[in-house]
């Protein structure tokens, strides 16, 4: 007589299968699909998967941040960076809605991220169980696709599909929803990687007559303007934007996310878009003849006031979804692909040209912008600390060659405006959702990603402290993170938006402060505060050079603004350069 | 811009909460569904929903965009109601006394080709199918006998077009260039 391991193991030779508990397949999964790092926390719904992951060290890095949403925005910057997808994990109930955030952020802003969030055992769904929460109905509106397993054998067929739905296509997150029982009950395992699904398919046939037609409307154009989005990266097109903008020699501007997919040193490179963008690309819109649109959704705020955009301009939109195409802006011509694939094609039908003098225009726009508001901010010589000045200066002295992280308001407008990017996915922030708090847990995850980067953070104080504790994590793993707080003891955009448009009210806008670089004492990362111009650059450079960790609490002008700005309602033609 | 009469027609895989999905894209952009119906359609294993809305021309395209693009739906179409033929189906429940004066029956069943299906001496229940206004002018007729309950199902449609579902699926396994006999197996 055999034993029944015995027999167990005959099968599984005869079979191709092992028989494994579907907490252990799960990591296996995780293992085929070429992770190596999750951002987590544990908690009594997800404690079989833990239990296996103490023996996949070395294979699986888990992170333990301090929060769940710290973990999400780790988990979305570390794929940011990477452009692989990045692994959450959370238990159920609290860890579940905790996530929310980060999956509404990573979804606005296309990241792929599997999240894995625990349930509670599969007959005690719909009971109102202990730290239950129906975590697919929450997450519904803000996810690429959700689905719960309740038995283990189907745990790797969901986990193939999610990585597959999460990094192909739009990428999006994912979340899985996996009951306790599924994790400790067994299974025969086997992983076939997913690529294909009946009713998802995200590679669109090329549509050549379309790509024609663009080349006849890019040839026949006198001022062209190329908006190049978030797309460009996804995509890996940085060199085919280069190359097509080069040859047809059509000046370039990038939206928010968009931005370190073009070399900002570039003569054709004429700025950032947006409410907060530079003054030549947002105000030429209005005269552009024809604009090619790529990889980007028109967004409100780079838009303005509908009604008013680009009325002078056709518009050619190549965007891989299709639900972004005639959504807010209607398109003239809409090439429904990739980005890459699109130019590839494009490049070789369009003529070698160039627009000398429409350059000229977005030159004088630049000239006015210098002497209304880039000397005196990042240049000033007297007065007290501007962010610009510090973008500036952390810009040369890692000659655009580090990873920049940022938080939200005032801190990422300014990064966006004076942080020269050589290398693309060099900027992590958060977009769409502009989620104050995503900057210090995504610096972990950036750093994580990319530890040979410099990886410098630059945050408010307010969104600092609604993540404060990542800095336990930062302590846990000596994440060697610099972390750059421009302070100016205010919710600085929603100051300045009081100034402007509220009647100078500070409603809620000012905040008592504690002492930071105790703080950072305490969580054993080194500090200083910087409240003079004469300190500020020594100061830099021994952050950069410090190993590890380290803190700087800059003390910021408190009542700066950040110019220019296209206010609400107005159009992109009505950016103001001045305060009024 | 002027807001008509649209018949949504989507096909679906059969994946948990894809109903929910849906009605969240018409609920973020405020339109109300008059009618919905789901079934199995005539290909196995494939879902089909069929939503009535009052919405704009341009504001449909939207939302069947970004319905297309959910993970899990194969196929949306959208149709005014003179691309298609359908048919909502009503019954009325009605007091018997209130139906014996005239020649009330007669009037019901030849001229509204209504159908009686059941008949006790407190009431009498009445099927009739056709399109909406069909419905409500039945009951209208029936109000004063004394309508005791009235339901109304959700509108069923059939599309004029000659290309049916299989062809598009067929279409879709063309142009996706992994066939499922060529996925690669792992270990």
């Amino acid at each position: 007589m055999k034993t029944e391991k015995e027999t167990i193991q005959v099968k599984e030779q005869a079979n191709g299968f092992e028989t494994v508990t579907g907490a252990e397949a799960l990591l296996r999964c995780l293992v085929e699909e070429g992770v190596d790092t999750i951002f987590g926390y544990p908690g009594g719904a997800i404690m079989p998967v833990y239990d296996r992951l103490l023996d996949y060290k070395g294979k699986l890095n888990h992170i333990l941040t301090r929060h769940e949403q710290g973990a999400a925005h780790a988990a979305q910057a570390y794929a940011m960076v990477t452009g692989k997808p990045g692994v959450c994990f959370a238990t159920s109930g609290p860890g579940a809605t905790n996530l929310i955030t980060g999956i509404a952020n990573a979804y606005l802003d296309s990241v792929p991220v599997v999240f894995i969030t625990a349930q509670v055992v599969s007959n005690l769904i719909g009971t109102d169980a202990f730290q239950e929460t129906d975590i697919l109905g929450v997450s519904m509106p803000v996810v690429k696709w959700n689905a719960q397993v309740k038995k283990s054998q189907d745990i790797p067929e969901t986990i193939a599909k999610a990585f597959f739905i999460a990094k192909t296509g739009r990428p999006g997150p994912v979340v899985i929803d996996i009951t306790k029982d599924a994790q400790y009950e067994k299974l025969d395992f086997k992983y076939t990687k997913c690529n294909y699904i009946r009713s998802y398919n995200p590679h669109i046939p090329l549509h050549t007559r379309a790509i024609e037609s663009a080349a006849i409307m890019i040839n026949h154009a006198e001022k062209p303007l190329i908006l190049a989005g978030h797309g460009v990266l996804i995509s890996g097109a940085e060199n085919e934007l280069l190359k097509f903008a080069e040859k047809t020699g059509i000046p370039v501007a990038l939206t928010l996310l968009g931005l370190s997919a073009f070399p900002t040193g570039h003569r054709l490179y004429t700025g950032y878009l947006g409410m907060h963008g530079n003054y030549g690309p947002n105000f030429l819109t209005n005269e552009a003849d024809l604009i090619i649109a790529i990889g980007m959704r028109f967004d409100d705020r780079v838009t303005g006031n509908l009604k008013k955009y680009a009325k002078n301009a056709r518009i050619i939109h190549i965007e891989i979804d299709e639900a972004e195409i005639n959504k807010n802006v209607i398109v003239d011509l809409e090439i429904n692909n990739d980005a890459k694939e699109v130019l590839d094609n494009l490049i070789p039908l369009v003529q070698k040209k160039s627009y000398e003098k429409w350059l000229r225009e977005f030159r004088i726009c630049d000239k006015t912008e210098y002497e209304k508001v880039i000397r005196s901010e990042t240049k000033p010589e007297k007065g007290k600390l501007k962010m610009g000045e510090v973008v500036r200066l952390v810009s040369e002295l890692t000659r655009g060659d580090a990873i920049v992280v940022t938080d939200v308001g005032q801190n990422q407008m300014t990064v966006a405006r004076y942080y020269s990017f050589s290398n693309p996915n060099s900027l992590v922030t958060s977009g769409g959702m502009g989620t104050m708090g995503f900057g210090l847990p995504a610096s972990i995850g950036a750093k994580i990603g990319k530890p040979d980067k410099q990886v410098v953070a630059f945050l408010g104080d307010g969104g600092f402290q609604m993540t404060i504790q990542e800095l336990g994590t930062i302590l846990h793993y000596r994440i060697p993170v610099k972390i750059i707080i421009l302070n100016n003891g205010f919710l600085g955009m929603v100051r300045q938006w009081q100034d402007m448009f509220y009647s100078k009210r500070h409603a809620s806008t000012e905040l008592v402060n504690p002492d930071f670089v105790t703080i950072a004492k305490g969580y054993r990362i080194p500090a200083k505060i910087v409240s003079e111009r004469k300190e500020l650059k020594d100061s830099l450079v021994e952050m950069l050079e410090t190993e590890g960790p380290y803190l700087l609490d800059i003390k910021i002008d408190k009542e700066a603004n950040v110019l220019p700005m296209i206010e609400p309602g107005a159009s992109v033609s009505e950016m103001t350069l001045t305060y009024k | 811009m002027n807001k008509q009469e649209f018949t949504i027609s989507l096909f679906t895989e059969d994946h948990i909460g894809i109903l929910s999905q849906i009605t969240i894209i018409l609920t973020r952009r405020q339109i109300n569904i008059e009618s919905i119906t789901a079934s199995e359609s005539a290909v196995k294993g494939v879902q089909m929903l069929t939503l009535v809305v009052r919405t704009t021309a341009e504001m449909v395209q939207k939302v069947a965009r970004q319905m297309q693009k959910l993970v899990d739906v194969l196929k949306v179409f959208v149709h005014t109601s003179d691309e298609i033929v359908y048919q909502e189906l009503a019954l009325y429940k009605v007091k018997t006394t209130g139906l014996m004066s005239g020649n009330m029956i007669d009037h019901i069943v030849r001229d509204h080709n209504a159908l009686i299906l059941e008949v006790s001496p407190e009431y009498m229940v009445i099927e009739k199918t056709g399109h909406k206004t069909q419905i409500n002018e039945l009951l209208h007729v029936l109000e004063p006998c004394g309508v005791l309950q009235f339901v109304r199902s959700g509108r069923v449609a059939i599309t004029r077009q000659v290309k049916e579902l299989n062809a598009y699926l067929d279409e879709m396994d063309e142009a996706n260039q992994y066939k499922p006999d060529n996925i690669d197996t792992i270990n």
